[in-house]
């Protein structure tokens, strides 16, 4: 972090940047912000730790508007979704200096909870320092030691990889910290039967709250005026009526992700009811690599996604019905 | 099925048809006097390329018990390639309904050309059918487009 | 003072039930909310703080006013039906009943708003003190007492056994409905009870919040607080979800709208949220137009707007969910902070 610090002062000083994208301390252990810093006495605040979870891609959309170079940093599965949003002159590159910083793994509170962990004074082991194997968490209630492992963010466990896809220099260790298949959940639930795949999404969509956090987190949802948010659209966005609403904004945030998204889990980190809303991203991301081939959006920044191209062979959507 | 239960539930069908082919086939249908259920409703858009997913689960929502989705042959969309993408779109939608627990029958897509009448009354009579068999749409429904 | 077994309040419930819903945390797919109770329920006492607070008990989250029915050329309006039939709610918490008090303040003001009348006047409440308070609360901030809550009913949780004491009258007759599973606390049980309320204060003082100052937060603040420079920092990452509205126990803000069934029209109201680019969007446009001013507006209405419209009260009482519930780790103690740092500056 300090090696970060001050290498973000010398830019700064240098000109290269105007100002700093990261993260600044929080008031407890486990929640820093981001935060933009424009002057080095402020990077004193600046911090980067295992809580550090937020993909700061998507804030390059409107630090692409200001004025100068922001230097920002991201994680190597924050680069995807750079690298995408490049895609979609959502960013411009040239107003970016990117440093991709290292990354052993992202940390997720709510597992703490979780395994019953309440009234947190301090947590150690999370400073990236080490090789990130066990916190041990002080509380008011006795002190507990966890591995970091069982702490993780879910997308974390699997974990595209440590390389960084665009970068201008890197700065830390990064570690895979890949334990699990990335399609393993999709495929148990595939494997049921369309009652209990009904089930299923029904008692866990039917926590949603409308808060719209999954879509606001998310670096490819960057239209300017969302179709959940148009007041001429005849059903509102807000409405928490039965069923059926969230089932539509859910599909439909998805789909008009699919293909563009590179799963990195912005949406379930966020979502308040601890909804799996990767599982959707996913099985889109899973058809498209069954029926046209592997893709991984934003692995570079010019390829055409798979819904913005097509070949005369294409299966037929009747392929579905006749999978059984 | 029985005959009975058959005459108390009918079912709403709605299909998106391309101007440029399944419209004209529908047309064909009509003046050929080939016959298909009068439970389908037909709704015509420019190319099959314009159907977005929302469409389909709007005409759910309100109460549509299965929907249906016509355009030109592959290789030959009045917009040249309109339909590819259509196909792409409309393969991942069913999927993810499918994926979601909503029967796999309720959504289909077929090609039918200006010329196919008889392609296009035997898919209705067909896709009817197969909704008779399903029954109703409970799982994609709003409640509050129920009574 | 009555008590019961925790492995009786199954029983407990059950009764209630049988003669009025009953709603209280419920654990489904991993995550706790206040539900209807049905046999079979997992009722979960245990989680300090539901995802949402009690509030759609008295004000739901989406609730339909009136229904236009067309009938070829008839049409007919039928007027949604107010409550009129009791019901309990169970396991709130202390900070969850203070916030149906910044309610009450808004919704049985003239014009009295009679849904929300409706199902307070036929709603009981049952609050728990907090076993064990948490690093996100900060309720003593707001004069609330985690260990003491002042609802109808007040119950304890202490070893395995529920200590239960009636306030209210409701509160009293909820007890008598149920006093055939109650049995009598003694001087020893009332003794646990003042014991469990000790500890609850010793906690709540080690708490990081506890000791948070509201100095210059007050109604006649508006002038300084809104003009201040700290809050074009300050809602930079700000990701303009609704998380915090909607978890809170206070926010009141709602949005009616209609929706075409296709044979008609239901008119409903749903929660809204300053956070979003619609709110209070009129036909010449909105009058808050970027995020920093949204942000704004809803930490100025918790804090000063508030206060100055209702003798001082706050309309904040510390549960602290928006600390653990914000996407950006954004929440209002951050923002109480900022202001006593940068205090000096203008």
């Amino acid at each position: 972090m300090q090696e970060l610090i001050t290498r973000a002062k010398e830019l700064l000083a240098d000109g290269t940047v105007v100002r700093v994208l990261g993260w600044k301390a929080g008031d407890l252990s486990y929640n820093p912000e981001a935060a933009y810093f424009e002057t080095a006495e402020s990077l004193d605040e600046f911090v980067y730790n295992g809580f550090c979870g937020q993909n700061l891609s998507k804030m390059m959309i409107e630090a692409s508007k200001l004025e100068g170079k922001t230097l920002v940093c991201l994680k190597p599965c924050d680069t995807y979704s750079f690298n995408q949003l490049i895609k979609e002159h959502r960013v411009d590159r040239e107003k970016a200096y990117i440093i991709g910083v290292g990354c052993k793994g992202k940390l997720n509170v709510e597992k703490l909870r979780e395994m019953g962990i309440k009234g947190i004074k301090s947590i150690s082991g999370a400073e990236l320092t080490d090789a990130c194997e066990e916190l041990h968490i002080s509380t008011i209630y006795g002190d507990k030691t966890v591995a970091y492992k069982e702490a993780m963010l879910e997308r974390c466990h699997v974990c595209k990889g440590k390389e960084h896809m665009i970068y201008d220099e890197i700065i830390g260790e990064s570690k895979d910290t890949k334990d699990a298949d990335r399609f393993a959940e999709v495929e148990k639930i595939e494997k049921m039967s369309p009652e209990e795949r009904f089930a299923f999404f029904q008692k866990e969509l039917s926590k949603c709250i409308r808060c719209n956090a999954c879509r606001n987190a998310c670096p490819a949802c960057s239209c300017r005026k969302c179709v959940f948010d148009s007041t001429k659209f005849d059903s509102a966005q807000k409405a928490n009526v039965d069923s059926f609403e969230e089932k539509m904004f859910h599909i439909i945030r998805a789909f008009h992700v699919a293909g563009r998204c590179t799963d990195c889990g912005e949406c379930s980190r966020v979502c308040p009811q601890g909804i799996p809303l990767h599982l959707f991203n996913r099985k889109f991301i899973k058809d498209i690599d069954t029926f046209y081939g592997e893709y991984q959006a934003g692995a570079d920044d010019q390829s055409k996604g798979p819904l913005t191209s097509f070949t005369f062979d294409d299966v037929e959507p009747g392929v579905v019905a006749e999978r059984g | 099925m029985s005959i009975e239960a058959k005459e108390e539930f009918r079912p709403k069908i709605v299909a998106f048809c391309c101007n440029w082919c399944s419209y004209a086939g529908a047309d064909l249908a009509g003046s050929s006097r080939l016959s298909y259920p009068a439970d389908v409703k037909i709704i015509r858009v420019p190319c099959s390329c314009r159907v977005n997913p929302m469409f389909i689960l709007r005409a759910f929502e309100k109460g549509a018990d299965g929907v249906i989705m016509c355009g030109c042959h592959p290789g030959d969309c009045h917009y040249t390639t309109g339909n590819y993408y259509a196909r792409r779109r409309m393969t991942l939608l069913f999927s993810m309904l499918d994926f979601i627990g909503v029967e796999n029958g309720r959504t289909r897509v077929e090609w039918v050309s200006a010329a196919e009448g008889v392609k296009f009354s035997q898919t209705m009579n067909e896709f009817v059918e197969k909704i008779y068999s399903l029954g109703k749409n409970v799982r994609l429904e709003d409640l509050r487009c129920r009574n | 003072m009555y008590k019961i077994e925790k492995e009786n309040l199954e029983a407990l419930f059950r009764k209630i039930a049988e003669s009025q819903d009953l709603i209280l945390p419920i654990k489904k797919a991993g995550q706790t909310n206040f539900g209807l109770w049905n046999e079979g329920e997992e009722a979960d006492l245990d989680t300090l703080k539901t995802v949402k607070s009690g509030k759609d008990a008295f004000f739901p989250q989406s609730e339909t006013l009136y229904t236009c029915v067309r009938d070829g050329k008839k049409l007919t309006v039928e007027p949604e039906e107010l409550r009129s039939s009791p019901f309990v709610v169970f396991g709130m918490k202390a900070c969850d009943v203070k916030g149906m008090e910044v309610l009450d303040k808004v919704f049985l003001a003239d014009p009295i708003d009679t849904f929300y009348a409706a199902r307070r006047d036929h709603g009981t409440i049952v609050a728990m003190a907090c076993h064990e308070p948490e690093e996100s609360c900060f309720c003593k901030v707001f004069g609330t007492d985690a260990a003491d809550p002042a609802a109808d009913v007040a119950v304890w949780m202490v070893e395995g056994t529920l200590y239960w004491k009636a306030i209210s009258e409701k509160g009293q007759a909820l007890t008598e409905a149920v006093k055939d599973l109650l049995t009598d606390a003694d001087a020893s049980d009332e003794a646990k009870v003042s014991a469990e309320k000790e500890a609850i204060h010793n906690i709540v003082e080690q708490l990081p919040y506890t000791h948070l100052s509201l100095e210059g937060w007050d109604g006649n603040a508006t002038d300084e607080k809104f003009n201040s420079p700290v809050w074009e920092t300050l809602y930079k990452p700000c990701l303009a979800c609704g998380t915090c509205t909607f978890v809170c126990p206070t926010c009141q803000c709602y949005d009616i709208k209609d929706y075409d069934t296709g044979h008609g029209v239901k008119r409903y109201r749903c929660w809204d949220s300053c956070m979003y680019s619609d709110f209070t969007m009129m036909a010449h446009g909105n009058n808050r137009t970027s995020q920093m001013q949204r942000f704004r507006q809803r930490f100025m209405h918790k804090l000063v707007y508030f206060p100055a419209n209702n003798n001082g009260m706050y309309s904040c009482v510390g549960c602290g969910r928006c600390v653990e519930k914000c996407p950006s780790s954004l929440n209002i103690v951050k923002v109480i902070k900022a202001f006593e740092k940068h205090g000096g500056e203008k």
